[in-house]
């Protein structure tokens, strides 16, 4: 149903190669099995739930864990101690965590950052003036960290990460914890550095973040790839064109309306006391307006949100 | 990049983060030596007519000098750097950049040392101002506070890479570092101990710190200093690979 689709990634200039990916806590497999191919300027976003194995991933891609099988190069080198400075001399990383230096100013922030770069004082300065530009946080420029909101706090470890000009970025949960609003505003800089031919792997879990801002997607669950595409083919391959959204009432069984349906031309996923009926193309239309009369239900457009679900299963994560 | 590079850009971080808080730091550095000084050096001190062949406030005031630097070198490298590591997220994102584990640990440690430095500075201008310090070679426990910070920089980041919490340092600060300022030789000399007592201070860093501090202060020094610096050192080293070892296990497992 939804193979992973290496092939489609060009062959030449890839900022991340992958193959056979595995990281063990324990008797845990955090990681198993990933293979994954970030092309230049790709925008590549990685879906999962709590505990699929993204940050694991992201964290084996950015020298912070040592992958214990498969090989991975980054930015063209293989990932091994020796090579460690080389690569992270041309990522920028933005942590899931805020990191910033809460007693510098703004502008210290990022001229001390450039500075574990090797980048001279005068360039860093001149970089800096840049991305506080880039940030959109001119006013704040002398700012101590502590006075910033939420915001304009994650768009300054965005500015950061882009002090030594990398390759590649890697956010980790960009928005996570922001108010809508702020997140546009960090959505809107992403966009632009997409703009700019900026290669960039994120791991989010919004996905109307992933629709947004992503060329290709690449959905995990229990340390595994289940899934990779762009937003529209996911959404084409694994679920269709249409949902229909039965809600059940306390008395209803859904089991009941779930048997009813069976054997239609859509395919039913049954949570709770909601029922989903995927549409392809229309078809079953006759069928469907027998199966559900004089039941109330929701139709509409299917999205990422469904392939994620169908993908990853409606159970709770912990 | 050349080697070392990287932790002196984290030194200078640092110091440019601390800046503000400097104030603070001058009187606690100048504060507790002074106290001690004044109560046990003066006060006790009329009481005991000689103590190791000088007035008991002389004889005090180079091992308060050397628990200065103990004292100021241990809080930077375990409520500082443990505050770097966790809270601040600052040392993940330093090794988001080409700097290593190795680094961010011999600059937290060199910045520690600095500190060292820093509170031996006031403490010799007052006690020098008392007329405690008599020979100028008492500008040489300015190097020796380094090397004394550099060993409890080091030792505080072992500490501070195994610690769960801050309430870990409840521990090392109470068993640790309150146990050596009372058995290291800073209020009474070792010479008359019996021999096991001997043999167990020789184990406490602060004792070899004292060491010199007491002989440098006094102008007489010796070639038996020269023990104390490399145990000193010896210890650093050790401590040093320790420390680095524990915060990369921490931080890039």
């Amino acid at each position: 149903m939804c193979v992973p689709d290496d092939a489609r990634v060009a062959e030449r200039g890839l900022v991340i190669e992958a193959r056979g990916l595995r990281k063990r806590y324990g008797s845990r497999t955090a990681v198993d099995d990933v293979s994954l191919d970030v092309a230049a300027g790709e925008c590549v976003g990685v879906l999962g739930p709590n505990g699929a194995g993204k940050t694991t991933t992201i964290k084996m891609v950015t020298c912070f864990l040592p992958p214990d099988g498969g090989t991975l190069r980054v930015v063209g080198r293989a990932v091994h101690p020796r090579n460690h400075r080389a690569i992270k001399a041309r990522l920028g990383i933005v942590q899931q965590q805020d990191s910033l230096d809460p007693d510098l100013s703004v502008e210290k922030n990022l001229t001390i950052y450039a500075s574990y770069f090797g980048v001279p004082r005068a360039e860093a300065r001149r970089r800096a003036d840049e991305l506080i530009r880039f940030a959109a946080l001119a006013e704040h420029r002398h700012a101590r960290i502590r006075t910033l909101s939420g915001g304009m706090k994650r768009r300054l470890m965005l500015a950061r990460a882009l002090v030594n000009e990398p390759a590649m970025l890697v956010l980790d949960e960009p928005t996570t914890g922001l108010d809508p609003q702020a997140r546009r505003l960090v959505w809107e800089r992403i966009r632009s550095l997409k703009g700019d031919g900026t290669t960039i792997l994120l791991t989010t879990h919004y996905m109307e973040e992933a629709a947004r801002l992503c060329d290709r997607l690449i959905i995990m669950d229990g340390g595994r790839i289940v899934a990779v595409g762009t937003p529209e083919e996911l959404v084409q391959r694994c679920v269709g064109d249409e949902v229909i959204e039965i809600r059940m009432d306390d008395e209803d069984d859904p089991r009941e309306l779930v048997a009813r349906l069976a054997g239609g031309p859509w395919r039913i996923e049954h949570a709770e006391r909601t029922v989903h009926l995927h549409l392809r193309d229309g078809a079953g239309e006759v069928a469907l307006a027998s199966a559900l009369a004089g039941r109330e239900f929701a139709r509409r457009r299917a999205t990422l949100e469904d392939v994620f679900l169908t993908l990853t299963g409606h159970s709770l994560r912990d | 990049m050349w080697p070392g590079q990287g932790m002196l850009r984290i030194w200078w971080r640092d110091f440019q983060s601390w800046k503000r808080y400097a104030p603070a730091f001058v009187v606690s550095a100048i504060g507790g030596p002074i106290f001690y000084l004044v109560a046990i050096g003066y006060g006790v001190g009329r009481f005991v007519t000689d103590m190791g062949g000088m007035p008991y406030a002389e004889f005090l005031a180079p091992g308060l000098v050397a628990a200065a630097a103990m004292n100021s070198a241990s809080f930077e490298a375990t409520y500082g750097s443990f505050t770097r590591m966790t809270e601040q997220e600052t040392y993940r994102a330093i090794l988001a950049t080409p700097c290593s584990v190795a680094d961010i640990v011999a600059a937290d440690a060199l910045w520690s040392a600095t500190k060292s430095v820093l509170a031996v500075a006031f403490v010799l201008a007052i006690t020098g101002a008392l007329g405690l310090v008599r020979s100028p070679l008492a500008v040489a426990l300015l190097p020796v506070a380094f090397l004394v910070g550099l060993a409890f920089g080091t030792l505080g980041l072992v500490v501070t890479a195994l610690a769960s919490s801050y309430n870990s340092f409840e521990y090392y600060f109470t068993l640790g570092i309150s146990s050596m300022f009372v058995f290291s030789g800073v209020f009474f000399p070792l010479d008359g101990m019996p021999g096991w007592a001997q043999a167990l201070a020789w184990f406490l860093p602060l004792t070899h710190a004292v060491n010199l501090c007491r002989a440098l202060a006094a102008g007489a020094p010796s070639l038996a200093l020269l023990g104390d610096v490399a145990w000193l050192a010896g210890m650093t080293v050790g401590a040093f690979l320790l420390a680095e070892r524990l915060v990369r296990r921490r931080l890039l497992q």
